[in-house]
């Protein structure tokens, strides 16, 4: 019986490296490890990583501590101005941004479908440590799983953010209080469209980018400035009208908003028009809503617009005493309107 | 029902389509409904189709028809001594 | 955005509100009704009503295709999607429409049926070509805009010879459906619902025409201003037609003279003739029978026709119970007359097609108008239907 030689090379038999997702990734073994190291640690690196551990010791400042969470399934995975990687960081630390919190550690759990191209799971990574570094907040720790083909549209994110916030600064939903001034940061509908230009059986060609951004240093400015504001919060999925109804219910107020006020760019206005869709309910990925006494809007105002984020930024309305905490719109034509709760996504229409 | 939009036709393509831009906004759209389109031309886009060309002197009447409707009203005011 | 901002300025607005202010008699009302549901969309979009007197009421009529098309048409594109194994192309207005037993298009394909949302038939021939390997359905649906699209898509598959698609043909017509309501006893003999004047659809109308509206004007005496899309339009086209009422006129009037000339769009029209027929009746939703109100694709199509090429069960399609949407189709009724409004039928759960079209009058009630505060217009008239 002849033995073969372990140390023989084999040739024409050398296994290929791995160019797409499969169940050994998901196993906890050897694959796993590897594509831990090669793709995650690799691109994320940060002290806590290296060590290599299932969780990470967070040195948090005093304060009250801030925990937001966020799945993130869009589609498509690559869009103008981001990808679902730097959606998901701007996400968390928006929403921690959105407490009043100074964002400090973000995890991230990744879901991958069997079959998910590794390039495009390197190019997310890389995207997502791009982000992270700009913003300045380490992703410390993460896990990841594979699921059969068919049961995952190639990737999911899950995130998770911690921050602290600073003294004096008290921020929820519940707060906004008749005569106070309600501000929004910049233009509305960029990031919605950016994606309806891409979906299939949609395409449209135009320059209109996601606004996807880290909203955390805007926030920052705002709040060292005006330390008062009652309300924060950024209107994605379902827009502005959304947000806003979410927090007239909340605080039980009623609001009149100024369409004429309200920013929008030109060509976000021709698309939404091109598709029947109104871009109040269309989402927005780097922008905020304020809501502050009105005595403070100017000089917060005028503190927004010197912020590369908030260059755009604009007083849309007032909150008003209403018991039915209905939002309605004075319209450019002179007439006004209720901004309602949507039901489900809006969708394009033809009628 | 039937949304449709006036759009500015850019450029003519092959098998009856062209581009329209709305404020930079570009969409390939079929022509088979209309004819003697050039570009330059304001059509009515509906569900991809051009139905019609704007006609821009319609446009111009109908504008000032209604700028007109005001002046008889304020006139009007100027006669009752009633408050505008 | 040329020819869509000059039509919806503020100060143009303010002075066509004071012309109609000014002529409409403060000694009787006005009901005009707007049969496109684009047009209420405007109204509320815009608040229009704010600008208007209180004596000027705008009637909601069935120009909605949304809400028209009969249970049971949408059931069998449902079973096509789901039965067949179809690849069912749709507008995105029928989505969620619900039909028999709350199925809709949208939960079909939460089900897993092959449902493609669309926004031109020009998609659906290159999913057709994409797709060798499965049959396509185009679910046609919509008034006479919207037909000669589908037209074109019965043409060039014809000539591409695309063996894979097909047409389910859903198509209706305005004239026949404003005859009916203008004849329907509530109108004509009981003045339920009293109509003094048509605001005639933007869109349908540069297809067909301003002609085929003057038998109306002659044979019922009511005035038609065929009015644009924007608020501008149709507060211009308010004004023109409380002028006839004043004068005692029963004209057709355009006012979207930019795109809509006497004769339509001959070739379009053309187009149309080539490939469709009428169909001897169609139920409407609402409406019920309608004589000559929709068309079917043509003998020299038929193999391009879903309802020849597919066998569709017989069905026993349903309303919900209490669902008032006939009533209020028909301007009968109001939406809150209807016992499920705001309880049981939301726009989260709708219940008939009123609250799913967003130009429905229910959608548009609930969206609009519920807890309207008068917000110092001129007289906001809280009706949408007489």
């Amino acid at each position: 019986m002849n033995a073969i030689d372990p140390n023989l090379p084999e040739p024409d038999n050398a296994p290929e490296p791995h160019s797409a997702i499969d169940m050994t990734h998901g196993g906890g073994g050897r694959a796993m490890a590897e594509l831990i190291r090669t793709v995650f640690h690799r691109h994320l690196a940060n002290s806590h990583l290296a060590q290599g551990n299932d969780g990470a010791v967070l040195e948090l400042p005093p304060g009250r501590v801030v925990m937001s969470t966020d799945g993130h399934v869009i589609s498509p995975l690559f869009f103008p101005g981001g990808d679902i990687g730097s959606l998901a960081v701007h996400g968390t630390v928006n929403d921690v941004a959105m407490m009043g919190a100074r964002p400090l550690y973000m995890s991230a759990g990744f879901i991958l479908e069997e079959g998910f191209a590794l390039t495009d799971l390197e190019r997310i990574v890389q995207s997502m440590a791009r982000a992270a570094r700009d913003a300045g907040i380490a992703i410390v720790t993460g896990d990841t799983k594979v699921v059969e083909q068919g049961k995952g549209d190639g990737i999911f994110i899950t995130t998770t953010g911690v921050g602290v916030i600073p003294d004096g600064v008290n921020v929820s939903g519940n707060l906004a209080r008749e005569g106070n001034a309600i501000v929004v940061s910049g233009t509305i509908g960029d990031h919605g469209l950016a994606i309806l230009s891409k979906r299939e059986n949609l395409e449209f060609e135009t320059e209109i980018q996601s606004d996807s951004a880290a909203l955390h240093t805007l926030v920052a400015a705002m709040l060292e400035a005006v330390p008062t504001i009652g309300v924060l919060r950024d209107p994605t999925r379902g827009g502005l009208a959304a947000t806003l109804n979410e927090i007239a219910q909340q605080s039980k107020v009623g609001m009149m908003l100024d369409e004429d006020a309200i920013p929008i760019k030109r060509d976000v206005a021709a698309g939404c028009e091109l598709l029947g869709l109104d871009p109040l309910y269309v989402a927005n990925e780097g922008k905020l809503i304020a809501i502050c006494d009105a005595a403070d809007a100017d000089r917060l105002l005028q503190v927004m617009r010197t912020h590369p984020l908030g260059q755009d930024a604009s007083i849309v309305g007032t909150v008003v005493e209403d018991r039915n905490a209905m939002v309605q719109m004075r319209t450019k034509f002179g007439g006004a309107r209720v901004v309602d709760y949507l039901a489900g996504e809006q969708l394009p229409r033809i009628c | 029902m039937c949304l449709a939009l006036p759009a500015r036709v850019v450029s003519i393509e092959a098998d009856e389509m062209a581009i329209i831009s709305l404020e930079g906004v570009k969409k390939k759209i079929s022509l088979a409904l209309v004819e003697d389109i050039s570009v330059g031309d304001y059509v009515l886009v509906h569900v991809g189709y051009a139905l019609h060309k704007v006609s821009e002197e319609e446009a111009a009447r109908t504008l000032a028809m209604m700028a007109e409707a005001g002046v008889l009203a304020s006139e009007l005011d100027e006669i009752k001594g009633a408050p505008a | 955005m040329k020819y869509i901002d000059e039509f919806r300025q503020h100060d143009l607005a303010s002075k066509v509100a004071g012309a109609i202010a000014k002529e409409a008699r403060p000694d009787r009302t006005y009901h005009l009704m707007e049969f496109c549901g684009g047009h209420t969309h405007a109204i509320f979009r815009y608040g229009v009503q704010d600008l208007m007197p209180a004596n000027v009421h705008f009637v909601h009529g069935p120009g909605c295709p949304v809400c028209v098309l009969p249970v049971r048409r949408l059931d069998d594109a449902v079973e096509l999607a789901e039965r067949h194994g179809v690849i069912l192309c749709t507008y995105g207005d029928m989505m969620r429409v619900p039909g028999t037993k709350q199925r809709s298009l949208i939960r079909a394909k939460a089900d897993g049926a092959d449902v493609r949302m669309i926004y031109s038939t020009q998609d659906a021939l290159r999913i057709a070509r994409e797709n060798p390997d499965r049959e396509v359905v185009f679910f046609a649906i919509g008034f006479e805009t919207t037909t000669p699209p589908t037209a074109v898509a019965l043409v060039q598959a014809r000539r591409e010879r695309l063996a894979n698609f097909s047409v389910f043909c859903n198509h209706v017509l305005t004239p026949a459906a404003i005859q009916h309501i203008l004849q329907s006893p509530e109108v004509r003999d009981m003045g339920t619902v009293r109509i003094d004047g048509f605001l005639g659809p933007s869109h349908v109308s540069s297809i067909i025409g301003s002609a085929p509206y003057e038998f109306f004007a002659e044979e019922f005496q009511k005035p038609v201003v065929i009015a644009g899309f924007e608020p501008l339009d149709v507060m211009q086209s308010t004004l023109m037609l409380i002028r006839q009422i004043n004068e005692g006129r029963n004209e057709v009037e355009n006012e979207y003279t930019r795109v809509v000339k006497r004769e339509g769009n001959t070739k379009a029209q053309d187009l149309v003739s080539d490939t469709f027929e009428l169909r001897s009746s169609f139920e409407w939703r609402g409406l019920g029978n309608v004589p000559y109100s929709a068309l079917r694709i043509r003998a020299e199509y038929a193999d391009l026709d879903a309802e020849k090429r597919f066998t569709l069960s017989d069905k026993a399609s349903r309303e919900v119970k209490s669902c008032e949407c006939p009533a209020i189709l028909r301007g009968v009724k109001k939406p809150t007359d209807c016992k499920l409004f705001g309880t049981v039928c939301t726009p989260d759960t709708p219940m008939g097609s009123c609250m799913v079209s967003s130009e429905g009058a229910c959608a548009a009630y609930w969206t609009y108008g519920r807890f309207r505060t008068n917000t110092g217009g001129q007289g906001a008239t809280e009706d949408i239907v007489a």
